[in-house]
């Protein structure tokens, strides 16, 4: 099939329409919007031919998938807006398999009166950060709702990557003896989010870490192949993720709180908010779990990447059939690290 | 960071506790209690007792707003958020603390109430602005630390003839509860809490000043140390007590010299004193009816007053049957005594208050310290 020729329309006006009904409903305003705004931002030769699904050839091996939606508020925020962050959020999720990520599809639910201004830069920050990420979007849907019936902007996006073979990374896999690194520090997205949230505002520099890390994901296993667990800690931080390998695994952790790295405007915010920067999500950090042999080398591989440049050791996975995380705090007591209860605060992604 | 690293230095923090162990005399129990759930908080999140001899014991005491407050009272703040138009404004904590039949504020939200978590006073202010059509009422709850700035807001709403705010006043005072618990068990009674001195509050502090403890360190010979919020704040007003116990003084010192004086914040003091006024008594939960505790609005900004704009009536409520929160908030007895503990009560199921708030003696314990509790 050819790709489609542009439909002869006036061309939309980007700088100060509007998205309204039509723009969702499946005829020639819907076309238009796709071939204005979203097809020169994905622009690939996948999604050029204009079918309702990408198609494309798949190395043999196994594939890892995932999916995220995103409803973030506000929209834009310092260190990125909601569409780098679709991209960033599901690349990591599949990344964290190990896998090489190579295809996204994205679905958008606006609201009637969104600017197509704002649409086309968020477009575009996607079209980006899968470009920077070296993955292509090759399938992607459009819904108009009425005016109050979402908040601007909801995004999903799914993805697939190709697992190397001999790479076993999952949740379920630390081991006592185990040790446990992060890739830099922690809660800088959700305290840049929190800053711009009206009622909220406070002033700092603090950007969001929102970044693709499967560059990183591939520099570890290629060093160390026998990476146990990779995670993101996303929402609900590194307490968290923690908690969740700790029930996946049937293991404990012990952690020194003194390594853990926090920049001082996310403890300074968390001071004033009363929040622990353990809770706070994280849109550009990984958490991995290595056997003891492999944990320098994979320390020397994550500090050689930028994203991974403050990587360090925060403790150790341990024997404890109560799977608890505990911490040798900073005055030299100890506690747990559990899971927040409750909500933080709604829609940090 | 200045006013926080070094509060939280690991080599000041074993420094000062290796003096308590030096000096706290073996064969002799000290048993302290720290009134404000922000102590609590702290005891709990740096793992202060882990760095204590086992002779100096904290006990935790009723100071936590939102553990406080009478179930029927928070009944009522349910009520008045399920009313047509209302815009019900709180802090966060307050959303799943569960009231009677099963109730909680994220409940009445889900069911379709109009509840707004709020940071500030202002915050609250601003909505009944932005929202003239709809009336807001603002779920006052806190001790002196909290209460100027409700009394900002009350004025602030009053000089922009604001017909659509109020608030539902529910502001404690400390001295008060302190004098109740020394005053209520008999030695020897079942229910007998012993405390040979007293952690005082910071932030409080900070607006009442250090007199109002005066009167327990002479009339009831209890030593208070006024502590800030840090773990080495906490463990220098450890050291201060086992001192003053050990040399047999009873006085109130003040560790928390870099924000709290005798007299206090006078003119957050005024502030209270124009919008508020001291009720004849009012019920705690767990410590009962305590004379001269808490605050109303005054006659004349009634007008701001939800409980005299709208007719909901204070009917007391019971909590959770075998719920120990009431033992707890008296420092009767520790959150492991409590049958529901971590059991049918944790954080995401909470039975009583004091699981709700991370102020909360059994949240605290549950969240940081269940390492502790031998495993059921």
């Amino acid at each position: 099939m050819n790709a489609p020729s542009r439909i002869a329309m006036r061309r939309l006006d980007l700088t100060t329409g509007r998205i309204d009904l039509t723009h969702g409903a499946g005829g020639r305003a819907m076309q238009q919007l796709i071939g204005e705004v979203f097809r020169p931002a994905f622009d690939n030769p996948i999604l050029a031919r204009g079918d309702d699904h990408g198609l494309f050839d798949v190395p043999a091996g196994r594939m890892a998938m995932s999916t995220d939606s995103f409803v973030v508020s506000p929209l834009f925020f310092p260190g990125g807006n909601i569409g780098s962050l679709a991209v960033h959020g599901t690349v990591n999720d599949v990344a964290m398999s190990g896998a090489r990520v190579l295809y996204l599809s994205a679905g958008f639910v606006i609201e009637e009166g969104f600017p197509l201004a704002d649409l086309q830069r968020i477009v575009q920050s996607m079209g980006d950060a899968a470009h920077a990420a070296g993955v292509t979007i090759v399938a992607g849907d459009t819904k108009v709702v009425e005016h109050g019936k979402a908040d601007g902007l909801f995004i999903n996006t799914a993805g697939v990557g190709i697992a190397p073979p001999g790479i076993e990374i999952s949740g379920d896999r630390a081991r006592p003896g185990d040790i446990i690194l992060i890739s830099g520090t922690m809660g800088d997205h959700g305290i840049a989010i929190m800053a711009h949230r009206a009622g909220l505002e406070f002033e700092t520099t603090l950007e969001s870490d929102s970044a693709a890390l499967n560059g990183l994901v591939a520099a570890m296993v290629g060093a160390v192949p026998g990476i146990r667990v990779l995670r993101d800690p996303t929402r609900g931080g590194l307490a968290a993720a923690l908690n969740e390998i700790c029930h996946q695994s049937g293991v404990g952790m012990f952690l020194h709180e003194a390594a853990v790295p926090v920049k001082p405007d996310v403890i300074g915010a968390c001071e004033l908010l009363g929040l622990d920067p353990l809770n706070v999500a994280n849109e550009g950090k990984l958490l991995a779990v290595a056997p003891a042999a492999y944990a320098g080398r994979l320390l020397d591989a994550m500090r050689d990447h930028p994203l991974g440049r403050d990587a360090v050791a925060i403790g150790e996975v341990t024997a404890d059939p109560s799977r608890f995380v505990r911490m040798a705090t900073r005055i030299g007591g100890e506690r747990i690290v559990d899971w927040l209860a409750g909500e933080q605060l709604p829609r940090i992604c | 960071m200045k006013h926080l690293d070094e509060y939280r230095d690991g080599d000041t923090a074993r420094h000062v506790a290796a003096a308590i162990h030096r000096e706290a005399e073996p064969g002799r129990l000290y048993r302290l209690m720290e009134f404000c759930g922000g102590h609590t908080h702290t005891i709990f999140r740096y793992g202060i007792e882990d760095l204590l001899p086992a002779n100096v014991e904290m006990v935790h005491g009723p100071g936590c707003p939102v553990c406080v407050l009478p179930i029927g009272r928070l009944d009522m703040a349910i009520r008045m958020a399920r009313r047509d138009g209302v815009i019900l404004a709180s802090y966060g904590d307050m959303l799943r603390v569960p009231g009677s039949k099963g109730q909680s504020l994220m409940k009445a939200k889900a069911e379709g109430a109009d509840v707004r978590m709020v940071y500030s006073t202002m915050d609250a202010v601003r909505l009944a602005e932005t929202n003239p059509d709809r009336e807001v009422i603002f779920f006052a709850i806190g001790f002196e630390t909290t209460t100027p700035p409700t009394a900002l807001a009350v004025e602030a709403a009053c000089s922009k003839r604001l017909t659509n705010f109020s608030v539902f006043c529910n502001h404690v005072l400390t001295p008060p509860a302190i004098g109740a618990i020394l005053d209520a068990p008999a030695a020897g009674d079942a229910d007998a809490v012993a405390i040979d001195g007293f952690l005082g509050p910071a932030h409080v502090s900070v607006v009442i000043g250090s007199q109002p403890y005066e009167v327990f360190a002479a009339h009831y010979g209890k030593p208070v140390a006024i502590s800030g919020f840090e773990p080495v704040d906490m463990l220098q007003s450890i050291l201060m007590l086992v001192r003053q116990l050990n040399e047999g003084r009873a006085e109130v010192e003040n560790q928390y010299i870099r924000a709290v004086t005798r007299a206090g914040n006078v003119r957050a003091q005024r502030a209270m004193a124009r919008v508020f006024q001291v009720l004849p008594a009012f019920e705690w939960r767990g410590l009962g009816s305590i004379p001269c505790s808490a605050l109303r609005i005054r006659d004349e900004f009634a007008a701001f007053d939800a409980e005299h704009r709208f007719d909901e009536p204070y009917v007391p409520a019971e909590g959770t049957k075998s719920c120990e929160c009431p033992a707890v908030l008296r420092g009767a007895k520790k959150p492991t005594d409590c049958k529901l503990f971590g059991q049918a009560c944790t954080p995401e199921t909470p039975l009583g208050s004091c699981m709700v708030s991370s102020e909360g003696a059994c949240a605290a314990y549950y969240a940081y310290g269940r390492m502790r509790t031998p495993a059921a």
